[in-house]
């Protein structure tokens, strides 16, 4: 099955992607930020990766940038978790190279289906 | 999504305290930019988190605060303190709102729509433009189907976007006839594989909303030339082409702005947040409930070893060392206790919070009471990694919250009384933790105007607590503000001074063991200093023999121990039993009529008698022998029987047997009601025989 990182700073929100893609038997990993998922995915390779934006240490556009630069990930699919208001930042996203995003709040469907989405 | 609310109020409530830190940390005049992205974060977290398990109003509230730091953070809205303010009191009306969710309560309506509404002000007085989210225009009227022009520039493939999987979720929404234009492709040679070269014209037939088409190309619409036509064309979507184009065009140039100040900020705040961030631990999050657990098997734990370790030392002492393998289990025996012993401290470790966690409460509570009292205070926290148990600390931080408003209240001055008094205008307010023993020692220190003995004294004469021609000693004085209705505020404020607060301090405390004094110089100001177990899992106790029951005494209760004389023992109206201690009377208490233990009827004549204390009262505790002083296990005696009076819990003790402990505060009140004529302590000294240590 398509493994999954998930990253984000909120403990409450990683619990929930974890539980909703496990539940869809994605294999699912997760990290608090962008400078413990660049360590992880530099060992582990993924289907797709899901990441925050606003993180302590490394936030999500940094991951993105970092993550097209290595080989691997070249041309991994990448979503951010934004909110509606941050147009500017899903724009930010995608300049870094991230595939596309999912808006929050989201509910466990909407999120499934834009996961199913890109991993088809 | 039920499971997920504990951990998003948990980590909310964090979020909050950093945000009231970092807000309080903030310098107005030269603010750190990674200080208001930290504020920032939280409440991006909170807003997001409530929206995502439905908290819509948690949401909605803090998604105005966050637009103002948003602006803060971008540089557009200057960081003032009214802004400080304001963000303060929507971090309290946050908290309020998150905890009547998580505990059932209800919201406070007006102070929200009042916190809202004072962002909202001060994010329009600003005026900065409001950020209108640019959705795609619904396109209406019914179709045939649509011809989709789709060329992908040749770098879409390094976003992760696959043209494949776009034409697939096309075909999901009806029939596809697709045709490639191979016309821009390369020779083989020329060919770079990680470019895209092709293009689609798309058919698709059915009826299918425009918007669903974009959608499909949400991700890449500034990554491709896209062109959607209707099959057969209703006249009003002729328009929304162009548008869509152009909606391209800004969005493809707003990122290029954001991308020139992005990689300027970001090596610093990495820089900053990783230097930060070092000095923290990592940490993983348990219920309480399951440490509990741990310490609790730890502490059978515990009793099984000491029952093991005493069977070992019997066997060997009637076996002596020639068994070679009984020297061995000895030696392993040994070995088990040491290691149970610091099993036992790492467990007890892990319910251990430093004390930061109620001392970082207090910046905020002066920040709000020295701007409303007009008083320049300056905090010194020293100290403030000093732990100890969760239990203790959570009963500690209201007894700690009222004696810092008392010191700003009544102790620190205004700063024109200071200059008047000869001090600085600023007062300073010292907050201060130490392990001594095996309690906690927090210190309340300020240098304002200390108590002012000559009211209090006046207070206490006008209630009746001193007699009119009585001097005590200053001591006697201090600690009267404990006692409950002695408020010696000149003018009832809603900050101190219902009169109603010293004395649920000192009860407070001492319902978890602890103490509370004072001390005080006039017109240099005052100290409070606290003492605390450092957990309520474990007690120093002293064994006594009762007939043939053994039970506890807490040794922090004992004052002495002395063998009874039986002309000091004065019996009141045949009932009560008074012995003279040096210059006052306490009751006596046979602990085997309390306990029913044999016969009660016995002379007291050379008795051995435990002087203990318990909330002030004192009384002697008659007992047939002292045993071992040591460390036990408490075990609650409420979940496992029942709450007994007299009897604060159990614990096992070496040999397998339960061993009750004594309530001392408890059993006094209980031979109070059992035997009112005790005259009230204290009895002038007659100056006669003093009475005799012993023990």
């Amino acid at each position: 099955m398509a493994s999954i990182l998930a990253v984000d700073d909120s403990a409450s929100m990683r619990q929930m992607v974890c539980f909703t893609l496990k539940g869809a038997g994605y294999d699912v990993t997760e990290a608090k930020d962008g400078q413990e998922a660049l360590q992880i995915a530099k060992s582990k390779s993924f289907n797709l990766v899901i990441t925050d934006i606003n993180m302590p240490n490394m936030d999500g556009i940094t991951l993105t940038k970092e993550l097209r630069a290595l080989a691997p990930y070249k041309f991994t699919p990448i979503l951010t978790l934004t909110t509606e208001s941050s147009q500017e930042k899903k724009m930010a996203g995608k300049q870094a190279g991230a595939t596309g995003w999912i808006v929050k709040p989201f509910n466990p469907d909407q999120l499934l289906a834009t996961v199913k989405k890109v991993l088809g | 999504m039920q499971q997920f609310h504990q951990t998003f109020f948990e980590e909310s409530f964090e979020g909050l305290d950093i945000m009231e830190n970092e807000l309080l940390n903030l310098d107005l005049g030269n603010t750190d930019n990674e200080v208001i992205n930290t504020i920032f974060r939280a409440a991006h977290s909170i807003k997001g988190g409530s929206g995502t398990f439905g908290f819509t109003a948690v949401s909605e509230f803090t998604h105005v605060a966050e637009t103002l730091l948003d602006e803060m953070r971008d540089g557009i809205r200057p960081v003032t303190q009214e802004a400080v303010d304001i963000l303060l009191r929507s971090v309290d009306i946050i908290r309020g709102m998150l905890s009547a969710l998580s505990e059932g309560g209800e919201m406070d309506a007006d102070a929200i729509a009042k916190g809202q509404a004072e962002l909202e002000t001060l994010l329009n007085a600003g005026d900065t433009a409001v950020e209108t989210p640019s959705d795609a225009e619904q396109a209406s009227g019914s179709v045939d189907g649509w011809q989709i022009e789709f060329k992908p520039h040749p770098e879409m493939l390094k976003t992760g976007n696959d043209p494949v999987r776009m034409i697939k979720a096309l075909a999901e929404l009806g029939e596809l006839d697709v045709q490639t234009d191979v016309s821009d492709l390369p020779a083989l040679l020329d060919l770079n594989p990680e470019d895209s070269y092709l293009g689609w014209t798309i058919t698709l037939k059915g009826d299918v909303a425009e918007a669903e088409i974009l959608e499909v190309f949400e991700w890449v619409d500034d990554e491709c030339d896209l062109a959607i036509s209707p099959l057969n064309a209703a006249p009003e979507t002729k328009p929304e082409q162009p548008e869509t184009a152009e909606q391209a065009g800004p969005a493809a140039a707003a990122p290029v702005d954001t991308s020139t100040q992005a990689p300027a900020k970001e090596p610093a705040k990495a820089a900053t947040t990783a230097a930060k961030k070092s000095g923290e631990s990592a940490s993983i999050r348990v219920g309480i409930d399951k440490v509990d657990e741990i310490i609790n098997l730890v502490g059978e734990l515990v009793i099984t070893q000491s029952m093991l370790g005493q069977i070992g030392g019997e066997l060997d002492s009637e076996q002596g060392h020639e068994n070679h393998q009984m020297e061995k289990l000895v030696e392993g025996l040994a070995q088990l206790e040491r290691n149970t012993r610091e099993l036992q401290e790492s467990v007890m470790r892990i319910r251990m919070l430093p004390i930061s966690f109620v001392f970082s409460r207090i910046p905020r509570l002066i920040h709000d009471l020295s701007s409303k009292l007009d008083k320049k205070v300056d905090l010194v926290v020293t100290g403030e990694n000093t732990e100890l148990d969760k239990t203790v600390m959570e009963k500690i931080g209201d007894p700690m919250v009222h004696l810092v408003r008392n010191a700003l209240d009544h102790g620190i001055e205004t700063p024109e009384r200071r200059v008047a008094a000869g001090k600085s205008e600023t007062g300073t307010l010292n907050l201060n933790a130490y392990h001594k023993g095996g309690n906690i020692v927090i210190e309340i220190f300020d240098d304002g105007a200390g108590l002012n003995k000559e009211k209090i004294l006046n207070k206490a004469r006008a209630n009746g607590l001193v007699g009119e021609n009585e001097v005590p000693p200053d001591d006697f004085i201090n600690d009267l503000i404990f006692h409950p209705g002695l408020s010696t505020a000149e003018t009832l404020s809603d900050v101190s001074g219902r009169g109603v607060g010293m004395d649920v301090v000192r009860k407070n405390i001492k319902a978890v063991g602890g103490s509370v004094r004072v001390s005080s110089t006039e017109g240099k100001g005052a100290m409070f200093t606290i003492q605390l177990p450092l957990t309520l899992a474990i007690l120093d106790g002293q064994l006594v023999r009762v007939g043939d029951e053994t039970y506890i005494i807490p040794l922090v209760s004992i004052i002495e121990s002395l063998q009874v004389k039986s002309e000091q023992v004065n019996a009141v109206a045949g009932k009560a039993e008074l012995y003279k201690l040096r210059d006052e009377y306490i009751p006596v208490i046979r602990a085997h009529s309390v306990f029913a233990v044999g016969d009660a009827n016995y002379s007291l004549n050379d008795r051995l008698m435990v002087v203990v204390e318990g909330d002030g009262a004192k009384a002697g505790i008659i007992v047939d022998d002292l045993l071992a002083q040591q460390q036990v296990v408490i075990k609650s005696l409420e979940t496992n029987y029942r709450s007994v009076s007299g009897i604060s819990g159990a614990t096992i003790l070496g040999d397998g047997t339960v061993a009750l402990i004594l309530d001392v505060p408890g059993i006094i009140d209980m031979f109070r009601g059992d035997a009112n004529p005790v005259p009230p302590a204290p009895i002038k000294p007659d100056g006669s025989n003093i009475a005799e240590q012993a023990a």
